[in-house]
């Protein structure tokens, strides 16, 4: 089957790929646009380190063919990061020592930002709930959770801010 | 705190850390190359054969076929990882060559200009094969007739002309003979994957001066490259490896696996060669933490006191030992415990069986003496009528005591930390516990 060219907007800017039938969402961010923050842990939806934001919903990018996006918006760590500094959640994520490897840690932060997108005050078990997907192997859930948290708590005290 | 301590007792930043939260940290497949080749691995489907031929005719007609690598391109095929530290003899095929001694082993390399070439060419890569008998089991293959791995005719590592590791101290039968009870145990245990996330992989580039840079996710970058040296014949300063970022590693990627091949196909192409584990391949063929099976026997008086300790373990080491010879030592020097126990006699065993390689993880050779040993001092105590507290203070080594393998203990901290732990979990202890010191037993202390 010959290859197509599909068309969305990643991190706010209008790509356009040349794609042969199923390839993933995944292969084409890390090897095509080298936006290697999306992680390969397993390619096969088992870890959660590939996760994106299509439409702002965390998906696995390694599960998804590229053609299923056409038109979408997908959002990656790496748009994310503000052009400044960092975002609450990757601040949280650093204060808090959420990661040892950093390997799972790009799918954890998207993972963060959708559900805190959608639910500023999470309890714990809307973030563990939340985490269903993403494997940490070297055992830091705790301080991912306490991170999420944080970040949480530090936009609560942000917008009670006057002004 | 002391002035000159700036860092002990504060939280420091990681260096690492803004790269981890913003994904920017590049881990050894994160880098792309223009060319780049992909390797992949044609693996024994059995657990034990000889190799009759490998027919690579119809692979070498897929669309994207490069080359094909076997033993006979290796230079130096046969090696052993500890070699640098003088561990004999050398043992490990790089790439099979008249046997397959377990399932997964690797038996050809296809290089081919994409992953999906690459797995299709290994796919139709034809192996002529004749299984034959495995053993899987430490102790059925130290029996007589048992399917022999190793190619020098017997399933253990020798330890200086001896079959296992040994440690004596005392007298340990004159000792049993006069305990109050004896108590014995086996202990079982299974082999444990890493797991990583970030599966074992590197990629080799060709530079204009005649050298290669190796970005590799390896835990041992001095390792990896000085084995590399060594299977391709090839002088150190040849081979850039540029390493320190691991995404998980647990000991499992301790081991020299990926660069040596890919390396090679980047010499034979002249281009650069990735060459990484599927998840599949991390789980099924990367080498394990060793099954173990220990056997305890222990001398023990009224009063708690443990007069003697008979260990008889044996490590799985699986077809090639890897770091399990070393894990055998280290065990040998700890398989009576963090107790001072004036008879102890070990023989520790390195077998080789048709599984996978086992090698290191996280305290191997340790661990899982401390699981055997644990249980069995709970054990020790209900015979005895103790509690698990008294008969590890009881036991407890001190500062100045003789460990069997003769080394005097140092810095020992055993009671401190177990009178740290009943604090923690609300235990009362007697007051000849709480009194207990690790100083010497001359210096104070009951």
């Amino acid at each position: 089957m010959g290859s197509k060219i599909i068309t969305f907007v990643l991190g706010g800017r209008e790509v356009e790929v040349m794609v042969k039938p199923m390839t993933t969402l995944q292969a084409v961010l890390r090897y095509q646009l080298g936006y290697t923050a999306v992680k390969e842990g397993c390619r096969q939806g088992g870890c959660g380190s590939c996760t994106v934001l299509v439409e702002g919903e965390p998906m696995m990018s390694c599960l998804l063919p590229v053609e299923d996006v056409a038109g979408m918006h997908v959002t990656t760590l790496e748009a994310i990061t503000p052009a400044d500094g960092l975002d609450r959640v990757q601040q949280a994520f650093l204060e808090h020592g959420a990661f040892q490897c950093g390997y799972c840690t790009p799918g954890m932060i998207v993972v963060s930002k959708a559900l805190l997108g959608h639910n500023p005050r999470p309890t714990r078990q809307e973030i563990v709930d939340a985490f269903a997907g993403n494997i940490c192997r070297c055992t830091g859930y705790e301080p991912i959770i306490a991170a999420v948290e944080g970040a949480a708590r530090a936009s609560a005290s942000k917008a009670a801010q006057p002004g | 705190m002391s002035p000159a301590l700036n860092v002990v007792g504060r939280s420091v930043p990681r260096s690492d850390g803004i790269g981890h939260v913003t994904g920017r940290t590049q881990f050894a497949t994160d880098h792309s190359f223009p060319g780049m080749l992909h390797l992949k691995i044609v693996r024994s489907p059995v657990h034990h054969a000889r190799i009759r031929r490998i027919d690579l005719s119809e692979a070498e007609r897929v669309p994207g076929f490069v080359c094909a690598l076997t033993h006979a391109d290796v230079p130096h095929n046969v090696y052993t990882i500890l070699g640098l530290i003088g561990v004999e003899p050398e043992e490990e095929f790089v790439l099979a060559e008249d046997r397959a001694r377990y399932k997964g082993e690797p038996i050809a390399a296809i290089v081919a200009e994409s992953e999906e070439a690459a797995l299709d060419a290994v796919a139709r890569v034809k192996l002529d094969l004749e299984e034959l008998p495995a053993v899987f089991d430490v102790e059925e293959a130290l029996k007589p007739g048992a399917p022999i791995v190793t190619h020098w005719g017997n399933n253990t590592f020798m330890y200086e002309g001896h079959p296992c590791r040994r440690v004596r101290f005392g007298d340990v039968e004159e000792a049993f003979a006069r305990a109050d009870h004896i108590v014995e145990g086996v202990y079982n245990t299974k082999p444990i994957e890493q797991a990583p996330i970030e599966t074992t992989g590197c990629i080799a580039v060709p530079e204009a001066n005649g050298r290669y840079t190796v970005y590799t996710n390896t835990q041992a970058v001095y390792f990896s490259l000085d084995n590399t040296s060594i299977i391709l014949q090839i002088p150190g300063n040849r081979l850039h490896f540029v390493g320190g970022t691991v995404g998980g590693g647990f000991g499992g990627k301790v081991d020299v696996i990926v660069e040596p091949l890919a390396t090679l196909a980047a010499m034979k192409t002249n281009r650069p060669v990735k060459y990484a584990y599927s998840r599949s391949e991390e789980m099924q063929v990367s080498s394990t933490r060793s099954a173990w099976r220990i056997y305890v026997k222990d001398g023990v008086m009224r009063d708690g006191r443990i007069i003697a300790r008979k260990v008889t373990s044996y490590a799985d080491s699986g077809a090639y030992s890897r770091q399990t010879p070393y894990a055998l030592t280290k065990h040998a020097a700890n398989a009576s415990g963090p107790y001072a126990i004036p008879n102890v006699s070990i023989d520790a065993y390195c077998v080789y069986t048709n599984r996978v390689p086992s090698s290191a993880m996280r305290g191997f050779g340790i661990t899982m003496a401390s699981f055997a040993l644990e249980v069995q001092m709970d054990k020790i105590a209900e015979v005895a009528g103790l509690d698990p507290w008294s008969i590890r203070f009881i036991n407890a080594y001190r500062d100045g005591d003789i460990k069997p393998h003769r080394k005097v203990v140092e810095d020992a901290t055993l009671i401190e930390t177990m009178q740290a732990a009943a604090a923690l979990v609300g235990q009362d202890l007697p007051a000849e516990f709480r009194a207990m010191t690790s100083a010497r037993r001359s210096e104070g202390g009951a």
